[in-house]
C-alpha cells in the first residue's frame, strides 16, 4: 500500500502479459476450459470420431434408470467418505493430539504414521493385494480364515477402504500436529489452570481454534474420496463390486466402447459434488483474509 | 495471512520438567498404543520387501505369513532387466523434472505478479487456479483426451504426431493442474516477505522481471525447496494421467508401468512385490532426506497461523 504510483515501462508491461497469459492460457484451456466441455458434453451422444447428437437429458436418465453401475458407484463413494471421514479422518485427529506432546520418539511414531503418504496410490493397491490374497494373503494366514477379500464383491470395498485409510490417516495426522502446534500454550495452560481435564480442554479450547484447520481437513477429505481411482484400479480395474464414479468416467471413454456424453455425465455429477465443497472451502479461505 | 512451519515449536514450552518427570503409567500405555499403531503402520511395507525376496514356489506353498527358507534378489533383477524398469524411470524423469521446473516457474511468477504488483482482478485470479488443482481430474478428463488427440505436434517432438501418447502431453497437464496449488502457496508466502524490499528496489528503477527474478525469487527458496519436494512426488506417484493420456507402453512412467509386471492370466505377486517396492523407493528416499520440506510444503498449503 506504501507506494501508490506504479508506473510499468513498456518491457514490464510485456513480461506480465505474457507470463500471466501464458498462465490462464495453461489453466483455462486444459482445467477449467475441459471441465465447461464436460457439462457441454454430458448433453449429448458422441462416441469420439462420428457426428455429435445433442440428446439433452437422456445421459442422466439412463445414467439413473439403466446403467446398475451407476448405483454401485454411488453407494461406494458414499461409504469411501463416511469411512475417511467417520474413522480415517478422527483416527488422525487422534494420533495428532497424542504427538503433540513432549514425547521421547515422537518423530519415529509421526515418521511411520506418515510413510504411506508419499506412496503411490497404485502401490498401495499393490500391496494390499500381498495382504488380502487369499490363498497366500497375511490376513487369511493370520486368522485362519478363508475369505476371499477382494474377489468377494460384498466385502471387498471395506477392506480396500482400510487399505485408502492407511495412507489417508497420516496425512490427516500431519496437517493436524501443524495446527495442534500453532495452538496458543497458554489457552492450554490457562484451561488446565481452571482445572479442565485434558479431555475437557482439548474439546472446549482446543478443539475450537482448530476451525480452520477442520474445513481443510473435510475438503481433503472430500476431494480424496472422490478422486479415488488409482487403488481399486490397481487391484481389478474397479469391477466387481470396486466399482466408483472415476472409474466409471474412465471405462466410458478409455477402450473401444467410448461413450463421450455417457461418461462426460458421469463426470459432471463429480463436478458438482466437488464444486460445492471447493466453493465452501474458498468462500471461507477468503473471507478470512479480509 | 501468515504461515506456520509445523517444525518451529511454540518455545515457551520448556524442555527441562517433561525430561524429568517420573515415569507413570498413563505414559507407558501412550508410547504403548503409538508404537503399535506405528507398527502396524509400517508392517505392510514390510510385508511387501518380505514377499519380494522370496521365490514364488515357496510362498505359493507356506503363503506369505512364513518363515523363509530361500531368500534371493532374483525378483529384483527381473524386475529391473526383464520389465525393462530403468526405462520407465527414465520416462519418469523426462515428464517429472521438466513438470516440476516449469511449474514452479510459472507460478511463482504469477504469485508474483498477484501478491507483489496488485494487477487488478488478482483475487478472481487465485480463486480460480486455486479451484482448478481441487478439481476431481476425472472431470476434465473426457474433453482433455478428445483435446490431446486433436492437437497436432511435429513428428521429431511426438512419434505419434499429436499431443496425445506424447512426453509433453503429460508434462503440461502436470504443469496446469498442480500450478494452481503452488500459485497459492506461493502468493502466501510472498505477502509475507516484507515490503520495502521491493520498494527500494522500486527507487532504484529495477523492472518487473528483475524485481521478480533478482528480488523476490531468491527469498522464496524455503518454499521453492518444500514445493519441488511435494510436486515431485505428486507427479512422480501419477497413475491416471498416463493411464488415459498415453497408448504406447514404452513411453509409461515408473509408476503406471508397475502394473505390466501383471500378467495376463497369471500374476506373479512377489514379483509384483519386488517392482512395488522398487517404484516406491526414489519417493521413500525423497521422504527421508528431504521430511522436513515435504512436511512444510504440505502443511504450507493448509495451515494459516
Amino acid at each position: 500500500m506504501a507506494v501508490k504510483t506504479r508506473r510499468y515501462s513498456a518491457r514490464d508491461v510485456t513480461i506480465l502479459v505474457i507470463g500471466l497469459g501464458v498462465a490462464i492460457v495453461v489453466n483455462v484451456g486444459l482445467v477449467w476450459g475441459p471441465t465447461l466441455a464436460s457439462v457441454g458434453l454430458s448433453g449429448t451422444a458422441w462416441n469420439g470420431i462420428g457426428p455429435i447428437e445433442w440428446v439433452g437429458g437422456r445421459n442422466y436418465h439412463d445414467l439413473a434408470a439403466e446403467y446398475p453401475p451407476f448405483w454401485s458407484a454411488v453407494r461406494n463413494n458414499v461409504l469411501w467418505l463416511a469411512f475417511l471421514g467417520l474413522v480415517a479422518t478422527p483416527f488422525g485427529l487422534f494420533c495428532a493430539v497424542l504427538l503433540d506432546r513432549r514425547l521421547r520418539l515422537s518423530r519415529v511414531y509421526q515418521s511411520a504414521l506418515y510413510m504411506p503418504v508419499v506412496l503411490s496410490l497404485a502401490v498401495v493397491g499393490f500391496i494390499a493385494q500381498l495382504v488380502y490374497s487369499s490363498d497366500y494373503g497375511v490376513l487369511n494366514a493370520v486368522t485362519g480364515l478363508g475369505v476371499d477379500w477382494l474377489g468377494d464383491s460384498s466385502i471387498n470395498i471395506w477392506v480396500v477402504m482400510v487399505a485408502a485409510a492407511w495412507r489417508h490417516v497420516g496425512y490427516v495426522m500431519i496437517i493436524y500436529l501443524a495446527g495442534l502446534k500453532a495452538v496458543d500454550p497458554a489457552l492450554k495452560e490457562a484451561a488446565a489452570i481452571d482445572g479442565a481435564s485434558e479431555r475437557q480442554a482439548f474439546f472446549r479450547v482446543v478443539f475450537p481454534t482448530l476451525r480452520p484447520i477442520n474445513v481443510i481437513v473435510l475438503v481433503i477429505t472430500v476431494i480424496e474420496a472422490l478422486r479415488a481411482f488409482d487403488i481399486v484400479y490397481a487391484i481389478n480395474k474397479g469391477r466387481n463390486g470396486l466399482e466408483l464414479l472415476s472409474v466409471l468416467v474412465t471405462e466410458n471413454i478409455v477402450g473401444e466402447a467410448s461413450r463421450i456424453g455417457f461418461g462426460s455425465a458421469i463426470a459432471v455429477i463429480l463436478l458438482v459434488i466437488s464444486l460445492a465443497f471447493i466453493v465452501t472451502y474458498l468462500s471461507q479461505l477468503f473471507r478470512e483474509e479480509r | 495471512m501468515t504461515l506456520t512451519a509445523p517444525a518451529s515449536a511454540p518455545p515457551s514450552q520448556a524442555r527441562g520438567p517433561a525430561a524429568r518427570r517420573p515415569v507413570r503409567p498413563l505414559r507407558i500405555l501412550l508410547h504403548t498404543f503409538l508404537a503399535l499403531v506405528a507398527l502396524g503402520w509400517l508392517l505392510p511395507l514390510a510385508l511387501a520387501v518380505y514377499a519380494s525376496l522370496r521365490p514364488y514356489e515357496e510362498t505359493a506353498r507356506l503363503g506369505y505369513f512364513s518363515l523363509p527358507e530361500d531368500l534371493t534378489l532374483d525378483y529384483y533383477a527381473e524386475a529391473w532387466i526383464q520389465a525393462e524398469l530403468p526405462r520407465y524411470y527414465l520416462n519418469t524423469l523426462i515428464i517429472v523434472i521438466p513438470g516440476v521446473l516449469i511449474t514452479l516457474l510459472l507460478a511463482s511468477f504469477t504469485a508474483f505478479a498477484i501478491a507483489r504488483l496488485r494487477i487488478p482482478g488478482r483475487k478472481a485470479l487465485l480463486i480460480v487456479f486455486t479451484a482448478g488443482n481441487l478439481l476431481p481430474p476425472q472431470v476434465l478428463i473426457t474433453p482433455l483426451y478428445t483435446l490431446y488427440t486433436l492437437i497436432p505436434l511435429p513428428a521429431w517432438l511426438s512419434d505419434s504426431q499429436s499431443l496425445y501418447d506424447s512426453y509433453l502431453g503429460l508434462i503440461v497437464i502436470h504443469v496446469a493442474f498442480q500450478f494452481g496449488f503452488c500459485v497459492f502457496v506461493m502468493a502466501n508466502f510472498m505477502r509475507t516477505i516484507p515490503e520495502e524490499i521491493s520498494e527500494a528496489a522500486l527507487v532504484d528503477g529495477a523492472g518487473v522481471w528483475k524485481r521478480y527474478w533478482r528480488l523476490t525469487l531468491p527469498l522464496c527458496r524455503p518454499v521453492l525447496a518444500a514445493l519441488s519436494t511435494l510436486q515431485f512426488t505428486w507427479m512422480y506417484n501419477d497413475f491416471l494421467w498416463a493411464l488415459v493420456l498415453m497408448s504406447s507402453g514404452d513411453k509409461l512412467p515408473v509408476t503406471s508401468a508397475l502394473n505390466n509386471l501383471r500378467g495376463q492370466f497369471f500374476t506373479d505377486y512377489n514379483l509384483l512385490a519386488a517392482g512395488s517396492v522398487l517404484v516406491a523407493l526414489p519417493t521413500l528416499i525423497v521422504f527421508q532426506l528431504l521430511h522436513k520440506q515435504f512436511v512444510t510444503g504440505l502443511t504450507l498449503g493448509s495451515t494459516k497461523g
